[in-house]
């Protein structure tokens, strides 16, 4: 449980003017379940871009397994085992939720020349099927993921990031528009995965009871610095952060 | 493959081969150039209606094609030769056009590619020492096989038809690879794409390679079909032909291309009676066409089918990409 896989340095955005992020720094170790919370606009998703790479950080650096992931490839985080979802939906609509899956897992497999010659599915039908299964997308399995209701392309989209086993997930407000017995075979699926794969998460959510019990430590953000960092009692008692962002 | 379209493959093919029996000279050189004007809009359709890459260019590469062929076989070296030197060509000359791509999408794209159309045209018409400038190039022969000569417009048609059919099954067999489910990928999402481990960069340059590949084989075949190549033939105006017929036909399907180029190269045989007015009645159906089914002339046929049998279709109310 002590060793560190991801680590955040000083790690600061700006988008012009604006500060969206504010010398971030935490460390998340195997394991863990980190969940990361804050009022909208805090910077929570521009933090998740800097970490995988699809915005560079203005300053400060990134580490995945002790590796300075600054300027690397989503697609090449990715091949190093960082699975992600994304806040706005983010499915490839014109495909089928089979295919939608097996895409997520097929980069994967083989070799360039083994995904131009080899199978069509990269021979991944099976384990696409037992992913929507446990989603309970089954009956969607061949409907253009894009025909889908907003709570089930999110479901696809968090079927697609743990796809390729990944051993660190960054999940940007999975719960958003998901039914309650969903939200909570979603969070068994996040625990079941935590605690057989020792799969580590960061969790963005504004679902209270959904971030308190899945997460074993929780970062607040606010005006893009962290405010506090503790267990989900100590948080919940927080007066700062009553006072940003629990409210009243 | 399922056994409907196994039997729908056997009867096309075997509508092809029937197609130019009985019919004179010139409706075969119709046919002829119909198929690989077929083969130059699939590659198109790759990189456009798959991968999402707009690009106007396509006849340059026919182009490039063209003349490699006809260069070479002028100095006696077979088809056969000359023809994998034109594809090589226009796959490594593609990959460097989808360059720009990796910086610039959309209309940007349209033209830098647009640009290149023309630099490439400059170029066989300015060095006349190598392809004879505005006369362009005579004489190139039709290869023969062995016992197999392809002189007369008949075998020629076979010819043709055999490429077409290495390149179709190609072409079906690409874009139901892993490749072809992360060009469209590519086209659907690059962001989410990218963050699921597709190399984006990589495919986008592919997607350009390839789909110029066959354009370069369209070449290869044009130059022994019409035995005589200038500048003009492969002006922008005939990339937006190009364009015109992936578009027609449907971007994004396996036959739409194929029916585009169809009705560009036929449409103004049929409407050869209207004399002045083809162009005009042309253009009309064009725009209503674009109007009733922007997906073209397969997603019409779509369109009729839900019509009878209704099918999920893409919520427009979700639609967005993966914002950052
Ligand atoms: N691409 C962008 N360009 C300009 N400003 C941005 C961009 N992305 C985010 N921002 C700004 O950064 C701030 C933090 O946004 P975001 O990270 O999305 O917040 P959160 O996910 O915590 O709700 C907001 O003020 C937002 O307007
Ligand atoms: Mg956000």
């Amino acid at each position: 449980m002590s060793e560190t896989i991801l680590s955040v340095r000083n790690v600061s955005k700006n988008f012009g003017g604006i500060q969206a992020v504010r010398e971030v720094s935490f460390d998340v170790k195997r394991g863990e379940v980190l969940g990361l919370i804050g009022p909208n606009g805090s910077g929570k998703s521009t933090l998740f871009n800097c970490v995988l790479g699809q915005l560079k950080p203005s300053s400060g650096e990134v580490h995945v397994n002790g590796r300075n992931v600054a300027g690397m490839r989503a697609c090449d985080l990715n091949k190093l085992g960082v699975g992600r979802t994304f806040q706005q939906l983010s499915v490839f609509p014109q495909m089928s939720v089979i295919d939608n899956i097996i895409l997520a897992g097929q980069e994967h497999h083989g070799t360039m020349l083994s995904r131009l010659f080899g199978p069509s599915d990269a021979g991944l039908t099976a384990e696409a099927e037992q992913m929507i299964a446990f989603f309970r997308l089954s009956h969607l399995r061949d409907e253009l993921a894009g025909s889908l209701s907003y709570g089930q392309q999110k479901l696809v989209d968090a079927a697609m990031a743990f796809m390729a086993g990944p051993s660190l997930v960054l999940l940007d407000e999975p719960a958003g528009g998901v039914n309650l017995t969903m939200l909570g075979n979603l969070k068994e699926r996040l625990k079941t995965y935590n605690e057989s794969h020792d799969t580590t998460f960061v969790v963005i959510e504004h679902n209270m009871e959904f971030v308190m019990s899945l997460c074993s430590r929780i970062v607040v953000l606010a005006e893009g610095a962290i405010i506090a960092e503790g267990t989900p009692d100590e948080i919940r008692n927080n007066q700062q952060v009553i006072d940003a962002y629990l409210g009243g | 493959m399922t056994p409907k379209n196994i039997i729908f493959a056997i009867v096309a093919v075997g509508l092809l081969i029937i197609a130019p029996l009985g019919q004179g000279n010139y409706i075969t050189y119709v046919l002829c150039s119909w198929l690989l004007f077929s083969i130059a809009a699939m590659g198109l359709n790759l990189t456009l209606g798959y991968a999402g890459q707009v690009s106007l260019a396509q006849a340059s590469f026919m182009g490039i094609g063209a003349y490699i062929t006809a260069l070479m076989t002028l100095n006696g070296i077979h088809w056969i030769l000359a023809m994998p030197c034109a594809v090589a060509a226009t796959f490594f000359v593609g990959l460097v056009l989808g360059y720009p791509a990796l910086r610039v999408q959309h209309h940007f794209l349209a033209f830098v590619t647009l640009a290149f159309n023309t630099l490439v045209f400059l170029a066989f018409r300015n060095e006349e020492w190598l392809t004879g400038g505005s006369f362009g190039l005579v004489g190139m022969p039709r290869p023969d096989f062995w016992v197999f000569s392809t002189m007369k417009q008949l075998p020629f048609y076979y010819f043709t038809l055999v490429c077409f059919l290495i390149s179709a099954a190609a072409f079906w067999w690409i874009v139901h690879s892993p490749w072809g489910r992360a060009f469209k990928a590519l086209r659907e999402n690059p962001i989410r794409a990218n963050s699921v481990g597709v190399d984006t960069r990589r495919m986008t340059l592919l997607a350009f390679a390839i789909g110029s590949a066959f354009g370069g084989l369209a070449g290869a075949l044009m130059t022994p079909l019409v035995q005589f190549i200038e500048p003009g033939s492969f002006a922008l105006v005939h990339s937006l032909k190009l364009l015109l017929m992936v578009v027609v036909g449907g971007a994004g399907f396996f036959f739409g291309p194929i029916l585009g180029a169809a009705i560009v190269i036929l449409m103004p045989e049929v409407l050869r009676f209207t004399e002045g007015y083809y162009l005009i009645i042309y253009a009309l159906l064009v725009i209503v066409l674009m109007v009733y089914s922007p997906t073209g002339l397969m997603g019409l046929g779509g369109k009729v089918i839900t019509r009878f049998r209704p099918q999920r279709e893409v919520r427009k109310d979700m639609v967005q990409g993966a914002q950052l």
